[in-house]
């Protein structure tokens, strides 16, 4: 495989411009809620505008490694990590405007809201397998953690799935946008296939956790 | 009044006579049992929907000469008059306007709340009939400005509460549906009242798809239909309805889920048997008959404890649902020794 030689600076001028892009959401949500502009429902909208967000970084993130087999460059995993990391910072706003809002931060409205809601139990699960993926996002983590990083980041596709799962489970009648999802997703799944294949194989010294 | 639009009028008079004079003699009232259109008259009446329009405008036009009470009253503009305020309003500010009639729930003109008030332009609400039928002393295809002419419309300002968890405050104008059954003469054998929305994908595009089966079909306990707070709606906010509210008649049952109230209807029967209704079809364990608001039963995969308030600033907390949607007062007496939880 050709090996694109750039700088630590030539990269740091390439990724500025790609992340403002992935703040470009935020910065349009935010400029809706100041000025008033979210809507009838503005905490429901808020809610679908960081989830959809959350979801669409996440199959971004997972697009990578494919569009590296096939463009046979390394350059979209050099992108992972970062998308990888919006799509913790949506999941994160999401889940705030979730504590501050929806539940106006008070543990007895969570007490009797989570269990009434199965949707929210696998969005809150979600959220917390994400967390040590954010938390070991970095260069040095990777370095540590070795082989056990890409085990731990295996995750990731229970997390998307869980995602997906949670979106289906709130919708009332029309499933068009949860499938659409959906049907990204699985097209994901399908390019990994032998990787899903070679991971459930039995094999009885491996390890439970990647299975 | 100019010269010219009386003569216009008896133009309209002499002509419509002339032509039409077998429709005037079927015209269905309430009034007389004469009048009431056979039932077989019934899939004619679709067919001559633009006839029975001319018979409107030419009735109108008798009516003004005869100095008589007009209809057109109701219908000059957008604005509702003639109708008196009622004592079973909250004192609750209503949402704001633009927020009624743009965050609508209509599936008839797409699923997304934006979806009917961008579509619904596409419905013809004028003229408009609605079919009684079923176990009734007076069924009848009837036109809906004759019903409207018997009834004492008043403005209700009631509390709406959606099944997905947020909630409204609407000032609605229409009149009591118990009035209307009364007038009908409903038989012994009647148990429940069905009320069925218009079907015609070309006016209601959403229903080119099977998102819920159509036409919508909704229903109430006898009991629950007579009870004074139950509405017939034909406006809010002192106007005529909005396509996208329902034009141009629709049920309001303040103290059940939004489902309940049927928009657009073209048919009520009375019937022996619990009618079969779209949402309950659609999700039996989800979307009960009753539908009563209640915060202490769940929907399967949502709380209904807390409501969202429509258009309310973004820090607003949500508001505590209430039994009944708070009005306990005048319907928990329905349902009294009956399992909410198992008759959800």
């Amino acid at each position: 495989m050709a090996r694109v030689k750039l700088s630590k600076l030539q990269w740091g001028l390439i990724k500025t411009p790609v992340s403002l892009i992935c703040l470009l959401p935020f910065a349009f949500i935010t400029w809706d809620a100041v000025n008033n502009l979210l809507g009838a429902d503005p905490i429901q909208t808020l809610h679908f505008r960081t989830g959809d967000w959350t979801l669409r970084f996440l199959l971004i993130t997972l697009t990578m490694s494919p569009l590296q087999k096939g463009l046979k460059s390394p350059i979209p995993i050099r992108f992972r990590r970062m998308f990888g990391l919006f799509t913790y910072f949506y999941a994160s706003l999401h889940l705030l405007v979730w504590l501050v809002l929806d539940q106006s931060l008070s543990i007895d409205n969570m007490i009797n809201d989570v269990p009434e809601s199965p949707y929210i139990i696998l969005g809150l699960t979600a959220y917390c397998l994400l967390t040590p993926l954010a938390l070991t996002s970095t260069a040095g983590m990777m370095r540590r953690l070795g082989n056990r990083w890409t085990v731990l980041h295996r995750l990731i596709y229970l997390i998307a799935i869980l995602g997906v799962t949670h979106f289906f489970w709130l919708t009332k009648l029309d499933y068009q946008e949860p499938l659409i999802y959906a049907f990204v997703l699985v097209i994901l799944f399908i390019f990994r296939w032998p990787m899903f294949k070679k991971l459930l194989a039995p094999k009885p010294t491996n390890n439970r956790v990647s299975s | 009044m100019a010269f010219e639009s009386i003569c216009d009028m008896m133009r309209s008079l002499v002509h419509s006579q002339s032509k039409g004079s077998d429709m005037l003699i079927k015209k269905p009232s309430l009034l007389t049992e004469n009048d009431v259109t056979p039932q077989t008259d019934f899939e004619n009446s679709r067919a001559t929907i633009s006839a029975s329009r001319r018979r409107f405008l030419a009735q109108s036009s008798m009516a003004l000469l005869a100095g008589g009470l007009a209809p057109t009253s109701l219908w000059a503009g957008n604005k509702i008059e003639g109708y008196t305020k009622s004592p079973f309003s909250t004192t609750e500010k209503p949402t704001p306007y633009e927020y009624v009639t743009t965050y609508n729930n209509f599936y008839e003109f797409g699923t997304g709340k934006s979806d009917p008030v961008v579509t619904s332009h596409l419905l013809k609400t004028k003229p408009w009939s609605v079919t009684i039928e079923g176990e009734v002393g007076k069924p009848g295809v009837y036109d809906l400005e004759d019903i409207l002419k018997r009834q004492q419309l008043e403005e209700r300002i009631y509390r709406l509460r959606c099944v997905e968890a947020w909630s409204m405050v609407v000032p609605w104008i229409g009149f009591s549906l118990a009035d209307l059954i009364k007038q009908i003469e409903p038989t012994s054998k009647a148990k429940y009242v069905e009320f069925t929305t218009l079907y015609d994908p070309e006016q209601m595009p959403g229903q080119k798809r099977q998102s819920l089966k159509w036409p919508y079909v909704e229903g109430l306990r006898m009991d629950e239909a007579m009870n004074p707070l139950t509405l017939m709606a034909t406006g809010l906010y002192g106007e005529e309805m909005p396509n996208q509210n329902g034009a141009p008649l629709r049920l309001i049952v303040p103290w059940k889920y939004g489902f309940k109230s049927i928009k657009s209807i073209v048919k009520i029967r009375l019937t022996e048997h619990m009618p079969k209704t779209s949402w309950n079809i659609a999700g039996p364990d989800e979307y009960g008959f009753y539908a009563n608001v209640n915060p202490k039963v769940a929907h399967p995969r949502w709380s209904q404890s807390r409501e969202r308030i429509i258009g309310a600033p973004l820090f607003t907390p949500k508001r505590d649902t209430e039994l009944f949607n708070g009005y306990g007062e005048q319907v928990a007496s329905l349902y009294k020794g009956m399992s909410l939880n198992r008759h959800f």
